[in-house]
């Protein structure tokens, strides 16, 4: 039997410093039609490389080395430009991972659209037009008759990425890559995405590659999974077989839930409150408000984990707390001291006592000082430290976060996403804080390595009492690591409370949909929560899939 | 748009400002020059009386922030006063000069600015060839040159070696628009050869910054040409950029003619300013001062105004 698309020991190379190194070492892939293959790994595994290669395009800077990509019985790989153009976005179709930067800014959603199908003589614009509604309507986006007249930024995360789904099926193409359609989202939004992939496939039998790094996602769409490391396959298998029973020990530790739970002494008691925030509205503008009346406290060798979606005003309270933006109205108390509302008045020793970890550790370390200044700032800044004290000290907090004392002399490029994340936890403590904020601090990383922060966090938090406001969307990770859980919802505290009493029922409703549409290993997942949204509504329960207002 | 009308009306108030602030500037500027008319109209061998009588009768001897708000209150209605050398009004003597100014200007952008951007738009998609770097260079060295050598090369070939067109581009008003685009053909290429340069590399810079965009990466994954995904994806997105390039380089056409004006003897006003500071003319000085200001601060405002319409986030709001 032949394949649609058979990728045969593809080597593919990317451009370093002028030399060429492997990204892909002779890898095999067929698609059948109406198959959804899973590619599965970890940053750097060479996914979306492989997934563009089905087209014979790679990004600049690559190059197909070798290989043999026969697709329909015509081999890619030689092919003319012309050739792999009239098959681009005709019968291989794409859709990336951030929808907000793959539209075009300046274009309404329709005119993109319609257009493939235009340029490349498939129908009349008019036809498309109308073809569009239709797709719309089956991707159940709101208002499909004047969804399309509307730019980009006019439409929110999660509609912006369905549209790129319709753009992508406006041609019927034989296969559509999809290259992390859902990472980007909150999980509210992607598990709508998620069922419009799901549907979209099934009724038009189109054959798909989809890539991600999160088994859980993959579990519910594909059919068979391929998992890639360092640009080799390690495993592939039937997608129900592998979740069952993994054969490689990586894709078993990519499978295995993060359990870092342990039983701690949860008694509350207020003179343990090191950080109460009271009463606190804020606003950037002065008009909209951002924050309202939020209450919260923070106690000493705790961790509070902030959870919410994106917008809900988590980071924004991360802001009034250290005092970068100060409140319309309440007050930040910190051990029974009122802070001045603003940064520039609070003292040093205050500034001290609580210090931040950030999203993205590529931005927050300077690229041109090295680990050892680094770290060695906040020692300087707050204690005076300099010379020989200073470079001990730097030393002991590099054994304390597992790192090697040869890397004070390193520069953050020289280091991987996980070790810089690292550094900036050393910087954080260098300061001997009382609160570490956490700001997302897991979620630009790994599975694997993420999961080694947040044990490191766990204990250095058990060795030097130091309290953790979590802020994240990531409910696992809430899972794994929080003493006590705060929701947050349009600038408001939902629910709030010790992390036992949140996750076992009965839970708010928001609280609820947030718990639900976490993906779980279990293939049939999807198909029960959608079943038992069906289910609902057949029985006049309202369904609320969103609590944002789009 | 309402959003809009608020900036737009912003930016004028500062353009506003930024009038009176040159105002002043011109107006100490003129008063820092050695000597004045009364000594430049008697000479050296005037009597200390005579020059002192003859500076009354023009009002010369008032404290200078009389005679600026004199200046500045006459310049609001309008009245621009009389020129001190020859007692013509100066609105007379600046408003056919500035029309030539503008004409030569405009002549000059006309065709500037299509081939700047059309030039920037095919070194973009042919990036990194043949034809990219012979543009760049050749934009180049015509930038690289003084204007006057420009234009002294220019007469040499076109109007010496081979005579096309004439050397003088001396126009008057009895000439139809023709023979005025015949006689300033010279000055006019001479201009465009000096202002391409910089609009071409900033389009092509600004297209090839957009080129690297993940939307562009999906238009191509899409199936479409080339030429397409940059003038349609590309280039409405690199507008701003562009935009700010071409007003900064047509101001300069209007305001920075003086050297081609003297070179081609073309009645502009770049020469009559030229030729009044050496008469210490302050009135025309002063008017033909203000009006390169106005000029300048209104394109640029009107750069502004544009770059903000052609971002559909700001002309399309949630």
């Amino acid at each position: 039997m032949t394949h649609l698309l058979e990728m045969k020991d593809i080597y593919i190379e990317g451009e370093s410093d002028e030399k060429w190194l492997p990204i892909i070492n002779g890898i095999n892939l067929t698609l059948d039609k109406g198959e959804v293959l899973g590619l599965i790994g970890e940053s750097g595994a060479g996914k979306s490389t492989l997934g563009l290669a089905s087209m014979n395009y790679t990004r600049q800077g690559c190059r197909i080395a070798s290989g043999s990509i026969i697709f329909d019985g015509t081999e890619l790989v030689g092919a003319s430009t012309e050739t792999l153009r009239k098959i681009m976005g005709v019968r291989i179709a794409y859709v990336a991972q951030s929808a907000a930067a793959s539209f075009n800014p300046a274009h309404r959603l329709v005119k993109q659209y319609a257009e493939a199908p235009t340029q490349h003589g498939i129908m009349s614009f008019q036809k498309a037009e109308k073809e569009a509604i239709d797709i719309y309507r089956r991707l159940l986006l709101p208002d499909p008759e004047h969804i399309g007249y509307r730019y980009p930024h006019q439409v929110s995360g999660g509609q912006l990425q369905r549209a790129m789904v319709a753009m992508a099926m406006a041609c019927q193409p034989d296969i559509i890559v999809f290259d992390e359609p859902t990472t980007a989202l909150d999980v509210t939004t992607q598990i709508e995405v998620l069922a419009a992939i799901k549907k979209i496939t099934q009724e038009f039998n189109t054959a798909a590659i989809y890539i991600t790094h999160d088994l859980a996602v993959v579990a519910q769409l594909a059919d068979r999974i391929m998992v890639l490391r360092y640009g080799d396959l390690v495993e592939e298998n039937n997608a129900r077989k592998m979740l069952s029973n993994p054969k490689e020990e990586y894709t078993r530790q990519l499978l295995s839930v993060r359990t870092l739970t342990e039983n701690k002494d949860l008694s509350v008691s207020e003179k343990d409150v090191i950080l109460k925030v009271e009463g606190v509205t804020a606003s950037y503008t002065g008009k909209e408000i951002v924050l309202e009346d939020i209450d919260l406290k923070i106690r000493r060798g705790r961790t509070v984990a902030l959870v919410g979606e994106s917008g809900s005003g988590k980071s924004t309270l991360a802001r009034v707390i250290t005092g970068l933006l100060p409140p319309l109205k309440g007050k930040t108390v910190y051990d029974g001291e009122m802070l001045p509302p603003a940064l520039k008045n609070r003292k040093r020793d205050s500034l001290r006592v609580m210090q931040m970890i950030y999203q993205m550790p590529d931005t927050a370390l300077n690229p041109r000082q090295r680990v050892s200044k680094i770290i060695g700032r906040p020692l300087q800044f707050y204690y005076g430290m300099r010379g020989k004290a200073a470079e001990d000290r730097v030393l002991e907090l590099l054994d304390k976060i597992e790192l090697s004392e040869k890397y004070k002399d390193r520069y953050p490029t020289e280091l991987s996403g996980g070790e810089k994340q690292r550094i900036c936890i050393a910087r954080a403590l260098a300061a001997k804080p009382d609160l570490i904020i956490c700001d997302e601090v897991t979620s630009a990383l790994d599975q694997l390595v993420a999961e080694e922060i947040l044990k490191l966090l766990r204990d250095l938090q058990n060795e030097l009492k130091v309290s953790y406001l979590f802020i994240t969307h990531d409910l696992a990770t809430v899972k794994a690591i929080s003493d006590e859980i705060v929701v947050m919802l349009r600038g408001r505290i939902v629910e709030q409370g010790r992390k036992t009493d949140i996750l076992t029922p009965p839970h708010h409703e928001y609280t609820e949909l947030l718990l639900d549409s976490v993906p779980e290993m279990d293939p049939n997942w999807l198909d029960g929560v959608l079943a038992e949204r069906a289910r609902k509504i057949a029985q006049g329960i309202e369904v609320k899939t969103t609590f944002i207002e789009e | 748009m309402g959003q809009i009308i608020e900036l737009v009306v912003k930016r004028i108030a500062l353009g506003l400002v930024t009038m009176v602030v040159i105002s002043l500037l011109i107006f100490v500027g003129v008063e820092a020059l050695p000597g004045d008319l009364a000594t430049a109209v008697l000479g050296q061998s005037a009597t200390p009386e005579t020059v002192a009588a003859f500076r009354k009768e023009l009002k010369l001897d008032l404290p200078p922030h009389v005679r600026y708000f004199a200046w500045l209150g006459g310049f609001m209605k309008g009245e621009l006063g009389n020129s001190l050398a020859n007692q013509r009004p100066v609105a007379e003597l600046i408003g056919w000069r500035f029309g030539n100014t503008m004409f030569l200007a405009t002549s000059a952008a006309v065709v500037a600015v299509p081939v700047a951007l059309i030039l920037g738009i095919l070194a973009a998609l042919y990036r990194n060839t043949l034809f990219d770097k012979s543009i760049s260079m050749a934009t180049l060295s015509t930038i690289s040159f003084p204007e006057f050598f420009v234009a002294y090369i220019l007469i040499a070939l076109l109007s010496v070696q081979v005579v096309i067109f004439p050397s003088i581009s001396n126009i008057n008003e009895q000439m139809t628009f023709w023979e005025k685009i015949h006689a300033i053909v010279l000055p006019s290429l001479t201009l465009t050869l000096v202002v391409v340069a910089h609009m071409m590399r900033q389009t092509r810079a600004a297209i090839i910054n957009i080129l690297a965009s993940p939307f562009i990466e999906m238009a191509r994954l899409k199936g479409i040409k080339r030429m397409r995904v940059i003038v349609l994806h590309a280039f409405p997105n690199a507008l701003s950029p562009v935009i700010n390039v071409v007003a900064v380089n047509l101001a300069y056409l209007i305001v920075g003619v003086v050297i081609v004006e003297v070179v081609f003897v073309y009645p502009g006003l770049g020469q009559l300013l030229v030729d009044s500071v050496s008469k210490r003319d302050i009135p025309v000085v002063q008017a033909s001062g203000l009006i390169f200001a106005a000029t300048y601060v209104a394109l640029n405002l009107l750069a502004d105004v544009m770059s903000i319409i052609s971002n559909p986030r700001m002309l399309n709001p949630r």
